[in-house]
């Protein structure tokens, strides 16, 4: 057995997710290839080689893989596909967006977003928004499984000296065309791997009141999340959705303002370490998973947390 | 230019789901069943491409049990032009559902397939990728914005770190997010016309593809309950919580 795992970079250097792929793809089978597709990559592939979990290291390189259009990508994967076992990724929206692509030349039943091993051909699966957990067995020859990144471990980044080989790259996909990206940066730890995520619903009213929770993550070094209504009415950009058909988030602490606790929402947040509601209805079904409930207006109690929060002198990094 | 929908029935998205006693799944007796929702985004985006004048034929398609044809009613409702149901009982994998569609874009020709970014019940998110594949067809997922420039298709992109923008050739397969645009209601003269327009049945033997599944389902589980949290009376006593219990701050 052997596993491929397909390494998400930006051509500089490895997503952090990546590292968590890492330890899935290990709990699969010890011998775990990465394979880095990419442009001008040479820095993914010495940092994925560092990883002590990776045994060999395989580049692609041509300049249409700079920007990872799926058409492009797979016929590079599949070619390669022999040699493994198992085909592993990130389900997050690089992951989603190739495998089943992968899959489906491959002529393999694809195994979505797993949130644990339990053994090379078991898995277990979160479905209906996370409503139930089913326990599922491939029993194609070759298997391609995507995981859900905050269920695993990030592995040991350095360490490693797995030896990098370059493998051929294959045709270019002429019928798709990568246009532009916009990236919001931010100095801002990353939703989905930040330890504290503070996130503002419906009840933000609108996007300028959003500098309520913004001065509360700079202070606790947060990050910002949001509903789905949130985003849909405009008050922030959609890279901050949390939830069923946003980002599945497992920070130590979530808080979440004016956010109702849909399913769809706590899909996305309910694995957290401890919750916090901020919400002026008693009712409202976020109280349900939360840890600590505050019945409270938020446009007075968020001053107040801030301020109180300045009372603080230890705030950790 | 035509259009073919895939449309898939699901368990409602307001239902509270229960897993089965015996872990053999979730209950689907006596539960509402409804369109997966981006299914109608995709149906919505569809016909405001026709009434624009860009597109002259909408054909929708489900694939499923004998009452999957409701989703295929509805979408004839909102304005698709005829519908297609494929017959298959039970469960039925992405993969399956990929190579029955291909058999039907292998007929029917379509210009544009647009299906739902992900169901809302086994949440896989593969089907379309999974079909652009097997028709080696360009693919833009997560769909949240569409323009049609004669031959090709610039698509907005929804990805964890923000928007991309792709620009795609004819034929090609669109899934489309929640954000594409605001489905609208069918208005009841629409659906009693609904119930003229054509559906064609079909079953997945008839069309050559062996469904079986590859995947077995082992045991279906409640995922480990949260233990009740407690209400603070104020912010201060929150903090203190914070800091002092649950040592996060
Ligand atoms: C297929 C599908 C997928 C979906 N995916 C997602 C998803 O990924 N993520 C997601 O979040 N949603 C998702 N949704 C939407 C979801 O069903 C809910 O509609 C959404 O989460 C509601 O957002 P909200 O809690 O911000 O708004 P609301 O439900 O409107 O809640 C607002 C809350 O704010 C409180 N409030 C108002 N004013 C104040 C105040 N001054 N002080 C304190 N509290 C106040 C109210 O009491 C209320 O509880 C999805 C829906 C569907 C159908
Ligand atoms: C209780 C339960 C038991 C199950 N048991 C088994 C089992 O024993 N064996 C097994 O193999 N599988 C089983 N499954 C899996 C399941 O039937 C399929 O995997 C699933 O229907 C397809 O995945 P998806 O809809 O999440 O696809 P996605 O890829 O998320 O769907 C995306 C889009 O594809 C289109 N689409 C998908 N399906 C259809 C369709 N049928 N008709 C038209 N368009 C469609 C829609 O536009 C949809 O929005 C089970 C599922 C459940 C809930």
């Amino acid at each position: 057995m052997s596993v491929l795992l397909i390494a998400e970079h930006n051509n500089k250097e490895l997503k952090a997710f990546t590292l968590n792929a890492v330890t899935a793809a290990s709990q699969i089978d010890s011998d775990v290839h990465a394979l880095v597709i990419g442009n001008n990559c040479a820095e993914v592939a010495q940092a994925a080689s560092e990883l002590p979990l990776v045994k060999k290291v395989l580049t692609v390189e041509a300049a249409y893989y700079a920007n990872f259009i799926a058409e492009n990508f797979a016929p590079v994967v599949t070619k390669l596909a022999g040699n493994y076992t198992h085909i592993v990724c990130s389900a997050n929206t690089f992951g989603k967006n190739l495998m089943p692509r992968i899959a489906a030349k491959l002529d393999t039943s694809q195994v979505s977003d797993i949130i644990k091993v339990v053994s090379a051909d078991t898995f277990v699966r979160p479905i209906y928004a996370g409503n139930a957990f089913a326990t599922v067995k491939s029993t194609d020859e070759k298997k391609c499984v995507t995981i859900r990144p905050t269920s695993f471990d990030p592995c040991d980044s350095s360490g490693g000296s797995a030896p990098i080989e370059s493998a051929d790259a294959g045709e270019e996909f002429s019928l798709t065309k990568f246009v532009k990206r916009e990236e919001i940066k931010s100095d801002r730890p990353e939703l989905g791997t930040a330890r504290i995520v503070i996130s503002g619903g419906r009840g933000m009213q609108n996007g300028d009141n959003f500098k309520l929770i913004t001065a509360i993550a700079d202070k606790l070094n947060a990050a910002i999340g949001a509903s789905r209504a949130a985003v849909d009415a405009g008050y922030i950009s959609n890279d901050h959705q949390v939830g069923q058909t946003g980002k599945v988030v497992v920070p130590d602490l979530y808080i979440a303002v004016g956010i109702s606790g849909a399913i769809q929402h706590l899909a996305g947040m309910k694995e957290s370490k401890i919750i916090v509601a901020i919400n002026k209805d008693g009712e409202a079904p976020i109280f349900s998973v939360a840890d600590y409930g505050l019945e409270a207006d938020l446009f007075e109690a968020l001053p107040q947390f801030l301020e109180e929060l300045n009372k603080l002198n230890t705030i950790q990094k | 230019m035509k259009i073919l929908v895939a449309v898939k029935r699901v368990i409602d998205y307001n239902v509270q789901v229960r897993v089965k006693d015996d872990g053999s799944g979730v209950v689907t007796e006596n539960v509402k069943m409804s369109t997966n929702p981006p299914d109608d985004n995709a149906i919505e985006e569809a016909v405001k491409i026709k009434e624009s004048g860009k597109a002259k034929e909408i054909v929708a398609i489900t694939v499923g049990e004998e009452k999957a044809q409701e989703t295929v009613r509805k979408a004839l409702a909102v304005g698709a032009d005829r519908g297609i149901h494929v017959k298959v009982g039970g469960a039925i994998e992405p993969l399956a559902v990929s190579k029955i569609l291909k058999k039907i874009v292998d007929k029917e020709k379509p210009d544009l397939v647009f299906m739902g970014k992900q169901a809302i019940d086994d949440d896989c998110n593969q089907t379309g990728q999974m079909l652009s594949a097997l028709l080696n067809w360009p693919q833009a997922t997560f769909a949240s914005k569409i323009e049609i420039k004669d031959r090709k298709l610039e698509v907005i992109r929804e990805i964890d770190e923000g928007l991309e923008t792709i620009e795609i050739n004819t034929p090609a397969i669109v899934t489309c997010d929640l954000r594409l645009n605001e489905p609208r209601y069918a208005s009841l003269p629409n659906i009693m016309k609904a119930k003229k327009k054509p559906i064609e049945q079909l079953n997945a033997s008839d069309l050559g593809v062996d469904v079986s599944p590859k995947i077995q389902q082992l045991k279906v589980e409640e995922p480990p309950k949260r233990k009740a949290g407690i209400k603070v009376s104020s912010v201060a006593e929150l903090v203190q919580k914070l800091k002092n219990e649950a040592k996060v701050i």
